[in-house]
């Protein structure tokens, strides 16, 4: 990886998103119905503000957001949006 | 454990019950408040399939951790299942049908088996000491390649740290963001939570940039880092 990609990331990891974001309560909470409305193709985003920001944030956090994503993905059918 | 078919989810027109759930997350709930081997065998299944989201989690994980033996994946997917379970039957009455029950399930396996296998691999290793903590950042900002507003950020950055930064805050922020200590693994050390330690990590990157900005930085979004 090059000197500037690594100061960009370290940078990114320093300040995080800036914006509004969830908790890491909150997006545990809300992760399983986030990655349904993505899975769907609905606008998880739109439904979960806050949502986005907090897995740029926390890389924990968005490592169990990969995983349940591709879980969800590899064992559905047709999927619909949840409620 | 009794051999079990882990439920697909349905099609878009899948039929709702009365609670407004599906089926299929109704008949989990009813299976698993029943009484009896009716709950038993739900459990059972239920076990089955968080241990199948550990597994799947491992199995992601486990070419970075190359001193571990097929045995001690498998035992740390059981433990993870099993804490998953006991963590899923205490909160069963806050799943709220806002996903499918099974979606709900796996995201509990997933995070167990996640944070045991972070802490699996930094088992036996210190954290990076005062010097090492700052030595990434002193290097990236003063390679000769970096720009002159990039080591004018990162020379602001590192003064800010020191001066605005309470030594718990910098503590955690250094571990996490510079020396990618996983948090769970800080967590554990410092007898917290990572609920908790990120909100160190967002109060203390909440302070850096408004003592960027003070100093005439134009921040904008995550790493969209501007010029004075």
């Amino acid at each position: 990886m090059s000197k500037d990609k690594q100061r960009s990331e370290l940078l990114g990891r320093l300040l995080g998103p800036g914006g509004p974001e969830l908790t890491c309560e909150q997006c545990f909470e809300e992760l399983d119905r986030y990655v349904e409305f993505e899975v769907a193709g609905a606008d998880a985003e739109r439904q979960i503000p806050g949502m986005r920001a907090h897995l740029h944030g926390c890389s924990a956090c968005a490592e169990d957001y990969e995983s349940l994503k591709d879980l969800v993905t590899s064992t559905a059918r047709r999927p619909k949006p949840p409620r | 454990m009794v051999g079990v078919t882990i439920p697909q989810m349905d099609a878009p027109s899948a039929p709702q019950s009365r609670s407004g759930l599906d089926e299929e997350s109704q008949a989990w709930l009813d299976a698993l408040r029943s009484d009896g081997n009716e709950r038993e065998e739900a459990t059972a299944r239920l076990y089955e399939l968080l241990l199948r989201a550990s597994r799947f989690e491992v199995s992601r994980r486990k070419g970075a951790m190359p001193h571990l033996r097929g045995d001690d994946f498998d035992d740390l997917a059981h433990q993870a299942a099993s804490d998953a379970l006991m963590a899923i039957l205490d909160k069963l009455d806050d799943f709220r049908g806002d996903s499918r029950f099974t979606t709900w399930a796996y995201k509990f396996a997933l995070l167990e088996a996640a944070v045991k296998l972070r802490r699996r691999a930094w088992q036996g290793r210190e954290l990076p000491v005062e010097p090492e903590r700052w030595s990434r950042m002193a290097d990236l900002g003063s390679s000769p390649s970096a720009g002159t507003e990039q080591r004018e950020l990162l020379e602001q950055l590192q003064e800010s740290i020191q001066a605005e930064l309470s030594p718990h805050q910098r503590e955690v922020l250094l571990a996490v963001a510079v020396n990618g200590v996983p948090i769970d693994v800080m967590a554990e050390r410092l007898n917290s939570t990572r609920g908790a330690l990120y909100k160190t990590v967002h109060d203390a990157r909440k302070k850096l940039r408004a003592g960027l900005e003070r100093a005439g930085f134009e921040l904008e979004g995550r790493e969209e880092v501007g010029t004075k």
